[in-house]
């Protein structure tokens, strides 16, 4: 017995002897990161979540991928034509390798992109215009879409490739299955072609990233970070006592209010673009009657008027100032910059922020003394939304609305959106497709999956669908054009602002900030 | 005898059972899963074969029976979340719960014990008030606020101490331990004190009381008439006779102690059981709630039944009226 | 019939009883020679007077969001070069005055403290004194519960019922029945200490002269119970309440501080620290400190009456 514990304890302490060394001998360059959560599997095609997203991207790479700048660049394909318009061709880098060594060919794009399209991934949406993939030679493949596809570039990008060999190996032929609620060997293992090998993983404690020296990339985004501990930090409290005491290197969800300090701190910069998603109020307008409100037999947000009425009673700078602390831009429009049909003119000119004429219009619109309503708002899930909401509550019940705040994590504020059951509530939406078409399906279509407004018309409808086939950019721009004119006029959403992406980092790291809020760790270098 | 101790396990089980009946009906209507395990961007028919395939929406009655077939086992399905069966990740947080309980426990009993020696001999001493009013202050301090305050002062402040995590953890089988390192010791150094505080104040109220009442009782008496040393009549005589009841308190703060530590934990991001279910609390993540819940009452049910037979061996009235 | 009124006196005798023993010089003597129990009377009754007289000692409204002004949040307190005269100890994130949300919070806190130690009363009395009388299975079944009851810590058992409700309150009503959750979610999990000690009280009692008497006066047993027993079993528990109230508040706003507890739209103490939490690292502290004093200061303040009566009436008792 007691030569047991004896030689338990001469092993740890040949451990803790052997990892030190390790950590002194080489001059690693170890990033460790944080963020709120971490992401909930490493399996690249079983869930669409931003944070996914972000966990898969720094081991696995898509044919196409984006630069800094937000534009499409060759990822694993290196050039790419239109055969005819349902037929595109992509051509692959050669002497590529994934992580355990095996080559990247044509098989493995052609088992990626069926892997997903299976049933059980949630990738499809990206994919659901591909008929069939086809091999040309090694090195070579055809994309055969059902009709033609303006924007499957930008689908494509978050599309990653995977070994057919290892996922064989491994029994992951398949995207892990939440439906037989699985748990599969990709969900902790990664092996991708990308900058990165997965080194361990322990969820929500610590998951380690390696440098993949045999990167293709090397060359074109030079970076020095050997090592990435990312380690999730859910208080914030305690996430920004980490920063501050100098044991993280980078948070991408640092507290707006704390900026200031972070900043004061030389040793720690704060870095901040715009980013693509839009907060936004959403107002049933679809029901005769609202369900919570002192009005009966008829629906006030039918009126063009008391929508107008809401939109400028509330105060977006004031917002802005005091709960953003500068860090949003007030919006006009549900979507921003570098998204296809952006158009600045509506955009800037949001309508002004006057109680008076709203208290008019309420007068006008028959509700003298207002009303009241229920705001269902999530507390959880965008920046400072719960103290948005609380604003919009007090700013609308000075023109007479009485709202009634009901904020609650996003677990229970969702459903009433997905299921239209909510009268008054607020959204974000961001596109990963860069193009106005995906916020349509979702939001404007009368059949869209997340459009609680009631909003929709058959023209509209038709419009919307007519989009998703046009090929010719500029017939395309101009409907797009048009349904954006009459969503500006209507206002069935009522914009607020535009978020902005804000990360704090050590100063001695360089790290450009990406709209989406997702860093490439292969894009940072330490001084 | 053996009569009362099938009585009193079967009445544990009658616990438990009705336990998991009210882990499963509170964590079944809570939130809804299915939102938390796919993107903003479905569609409505996938998170309802999703719903379907979960078998969220089979009657209840056969819900339950299901959570209760499987938690005999110690299986609980897996976690939404995470994707992993949840006695694994029970599995994998339970020993940096445990020792942070331990060491709160450690330094919860040694500066209880000291202190309420310290105010129950110098009872009037200036130094004996100022430590009772510092308990008292201790017991009023919400957990939360004493947490924060630590880090700011120990972590941002000064850099003496690291403000979240477990610092290096070294694997010993499947147990893995902080307090093999020297990063391991300092992380647990601030989480333990916070954890440690009520306890503390416990404790050393505990034996103060008990240290006042044995000095009146007529064997110490007799031992300062044999003109014993202080010391000894102190330390042999009245700290043995105390003990008894801190023990039996310390081990039913044990489960005190898990429970607190979800506070801690979340505070400290401390990897342990607590932040898994605080975790899963926030993504209504059913399996781990669960199975939580029902692991502490097990907790709590067990040290219960342990206390229990301890007084029957001990006091034998019980003996008495348990046989008739 | 007769012996009806000759009860009713017997019931009044044992309250007056009790009456004087609380008034008994010795006691106001211990009193007024602790200045420390003499303070926390004091800061008590301070708290009280601001709770009740909010509405009059400020014309602040800071639960009603439609006279906050976001352009008017994060002012410093008084003192501060950027101090405002109208805001004493400054405003916090959503424009509300600090010093009257702190009065407003108190009132929440000591509604939530107050009424669930009442509601804990409630259940743990009566099912204390029944048991200890009636004793037999009512006995142990209740005791059982009591015991496993009393090792899970309340926090937890507050936390799953505050769960339950949450379910169960469809929408926002949840909102709006919050402070009524939290009383329920509170007192539902401290009821055991309360039957515990009436029980061991009754059981004393019960073999007590007064009550052979009343036996053989063929009283029934729930007048027995009232009249006779419960006015000397009460003493020992209200003192234990008294430290209830502030384990009360405290959990009050561990609850509020997980997210659990009072919404931020009307905060209670607790809410109000979480969310000047937030605002610790930034420079804006006095939207936690103050709350997180204020808290302080009365969950001390009662913890010592509490300690006082305690070592006053039964020195026993701990």
């Amino acid at each position: 017995m007691r030569c047991l514990k004896k030689s338990l304890l001469l092993s740890a302490v040949c451990i803790i002897l052997s990892g030190g060394v390790a950590g002194h001998a080489q001059a690693e360059n170890t990033l460790r990161f944080s963020n709120k959560g971490d992401a909930p599997t490493f399996d690249p095609h079983a869930l669409n979540t931003q944070d996914t997203l972000m966990a898969t991207i720094q081991v696995y790479d898509g044919l196409v991928m984006r630069n800094p700048e937000m534009e499409i660049v060759p990822g694993l394909a290196v050039s790419w034509t239109n055969i005819d318009p349902n037929t595109w061709e992509f051509r692959l880098r050669e002497n590529v390798r994934f992580h355990d060594g095996s080559d990247f060919d044509a098989d493995d794009v052609i088992f990626s992109i069926n892997r997903a399209l299976s049933e059980t991934s949630q990738m499809q949406g990206y994919l659901n215009s591909i008929e069939t993939v086809k091999k040309v030679d090694d090195h070579t493949v055809r994309l055969i879409t059902k009709g033609p596809n303006p924007i499957l570039l930008d689908q494509l990008v978050n599309v990653f490739m995977m070994d057919k060999e290892w996922s064989e190996e491994h029994g992951v032929e398949r995207p892990q299955n939440f439906k037989d609620q699985e748990e599969t060997f990709a969900v902790r293992n990664a092996n991708g072609t990308g900058a990165f090998k997965l080194e361990s993983r322990e969820p929500d404690i610590e998951t380690v990233y390696v440098r993949n020296p045999d990167w293709w990339g090397s060359e074109t985004y030079d970076h020095n970070i050997d090592r990435v501990v990312w380690r999730p930090i859910s208080n914030l409290a305690t996430r920004v006592a980490a920063l501050l005491s100098n044991e993280v290197d980078l948070v991408i969800d640092p507290p707006l209010q704390d900026l200031a300090r972070i900043d004061n701190y030389p040793e720690l910069n704060v870095l901040s673009t715009s980013q693509i998603r839009t907060i936004f109020l959403g107002l049933d307008v679809g029901r005769d009657e609202l369900r919570n409100s002192s009005v009966t037999g008829e629906n006030p947000f039918q009126d063009v008027r008391v929508r107008e009425a809401i939109y400028r009673a509330i105060n977006i700078i004031a917002i802005r100032e005091k709960i953003m602390r500068g860090l949003s831009m007030p919006a006009g429009m549900l979507i921003e910059p570098p998204i296809n049909g952006y158009n600045a003119d509506w955009d800037n000119n949001r309508l002004e922020y006057d109680p008076e004429r709203a208290a008019e219009l309420l007068q006008e619109a028959g509700y003298p003394d207002g009303f009241t309503v229920r705001l269902d708002c999530p507390n959880d899930r965008y920046i400072n939304d719960e103290a948005i909401c609380q604003a919009v509550v007090g700013m609308l019940g000075r023109i007479g609305i009485q709202v009634n705040l009901n904020s609650q994590p996003k677990s229970k504020h969702f459903p009433l959106i997905t299921g239209r059951d909510t009268d008054f509530y607020m959204l974000g939406w961001g596109i990963p497709t860069m193009d106005s078409g995906f916020i349509f399906d979702y939001l404007f279509h009368s059949d869209g999956s997340w459009n609680a407004s009631g909003y929709g018309t058959p023209q509209l409808n038709a419009k919307i669908e007519k989009i998703r086939s046009v090929i010719d950019k500029e017939e395309r721009d101009l409907l797009i054009a048009e349904i954006w004119e009459q969503i500006v006029a209507e206002m069935p959403y009522i914009p607020l602002h535009h978020q902005m992406v804000t990360w704090a980092a050590s100063s001695d790291l360089n790290i450009p900030v990406e709209p989406n809020n997702m860093p490439r760790f292969y894009w940072a270098n330490f001084n | 005898m053996a009569n009362f101790i099938v009585t009193r396990i079967l009445q544990s089980a009658a616990v438990m059972f009705f336990v998991a009946l009210i882990c499963f009906c509170l964590f079944r209507y809570v939130g809804d899963p299915i939102v938390n395990m796919v993107g903003q961007e479905t569609t409505i028919e996938d998170m309802e074969a999703l719903r379907q395939s979960l078998g969220l929406d089979k009657p209840v009655l056969v819900q339950f029976a299901h959570f209760i077939a499987g938690a005999l086992q110690g299986e609980f399905g897996i976690s939404y979340r995470l994707q992993r069966p949840v006695s694994e990740l029970i599995a994998e947080r339970l020993p940096a719960t445990l020792e942070l309980v331990f060491v709160s426990a450690i330094i919860a009993l040694t500066l209880g014990i000291s202190g309420g020696l310290l105010t129950g001999i110098k009872r009037n001493a200036w130094y004996s008030r100022l430590v009772l009013a510092l308990s008292l202050v201790g017991v009023s301090l919400p957990t939360f606020v004493v947490g924060i305050l630590l880090i700011y002062l120990f972590a941002v402040t000064l850099n003496w101490l690291p403000s979240f995590g477990r610092g290096q953890v070294v694997d010993i089988g499947w147990w893995s331990t902080g307090l093999l390192t020297v990063s391991g010791w300092k992380a647990i150094i601030l989480p333990a004190v916070t954890l440690a505080l009520y306890q503390t104040t416990l404790i050393l109220r505990i034996v103060r009381a008990e240290m006042l009442e044995v000095r009146r009782t007529d064997f110490i008496k007799f031992a300062w008439a044999r003109g014993l040393a202080p010391r000894s009549v102190y330390f042999n005589h009245a700290l043995r006779n105390t003990l008894i009841p801190v023990i039996t308190v310390t081990g039913l703060q044990i489960g005190s102690l898990i429970a607190f530590s979800i506070i801690t934990e979340t505070v400290f991001q401390w990897p342990g059981m607590g932040s898994l279910f605080i975790h899963a609390v926030q993504f209504a993540d059913v399996p781990v709630m669960a199975a939580y819940l029902v692991l502490v009452a097990l907790f709590f049910v067990l040290i219960n039944l342990i206390v229990d037979l301890l007084y029957f061996a001990v006091d034998p009235r019980l003996r008495m009226s348990a046989g008739h | 019939m007769l012996m009806k009124p000759e009860t009713e006196v017997g019931s009044h005798r044992h309250l007056l009883t009790s009456v004087r023993r609380v008034l008994d010089s010795d006691v106001a003597h211990s009193f007024f020679a602790s200045p420390a129990t003499v303070l926390a009377a004091l800061v008590t009754l301070l708290f009280v007077f601001m709770a009740v007289f909010a509405p009059v000692l400020t014309s602040y409204t800071p639960f009603n969001p439609s006279t906050l002004d976001l352009m008017d949040s994060f002012i410093p307190p008084v003192w501060d070069a950027n101090g405002d005269p109208s805001h004493l100890l400054g405003t916090d994130d959503q424009g509300r005055d600090v010093l009257a949300a702190i009065m407003y919070g108190t009132r929440i806190s000591l509604i939530v403290g107050l009424c669930s130690v009442l509601l804990s009363l409630l259940i743990g009395v009566p099912l204390g004194i029944v048991s200890g009388y009636f004793g037999g299975w009512i006995d142990s079944v209740v005791m059982r519960i009591a015991d496993i009851q009393l090792t899970i810590p309340p926090i937890l058992i507050a936390l799953m019922i505050d769960g339950v409700t949450r379910t169960v309150l469809a929408g926002n009503l949840h909102e709006t029945a919050a402070i009524p959750v939290l009383i329920l979610s509170i007192g539902i999990a401290s009821w055991p200490q309360y039957a515990r000690v009436v029980r061991s009280g009754t059981l004393v009692e019960r073999n007590k002269d007064y009550i052979a008497a009343a036996h053989m006066a063929q009283s029934p047993p729930y007048r027995i119970m009232i009249g006779h027993i419960l006015p000397n079993v009460i003493g020992p528990t209200l003192v234990i309440a008294t430290i209830g109230v502030a384990v009360a508040i405290i959990i009050e706003a561990t609850l509020s501080f997980l997210g659990v507890g009072v919404p931020p739209t009307s905060p209670s103490l607790g809410t109000l620290i979480r969310i000047g939490n937030d605002y610790v690292f930034s420079g804006e502290w006095w939207i936690s400190l103050f709350p997180c004093l204020a808290l302080v200061m009365l969950v001390l303040a009662v913890n010592l009456i509490g300690d006082w009566l305690r070592d006053t009436f039964n020195p026993k008792l701990r």
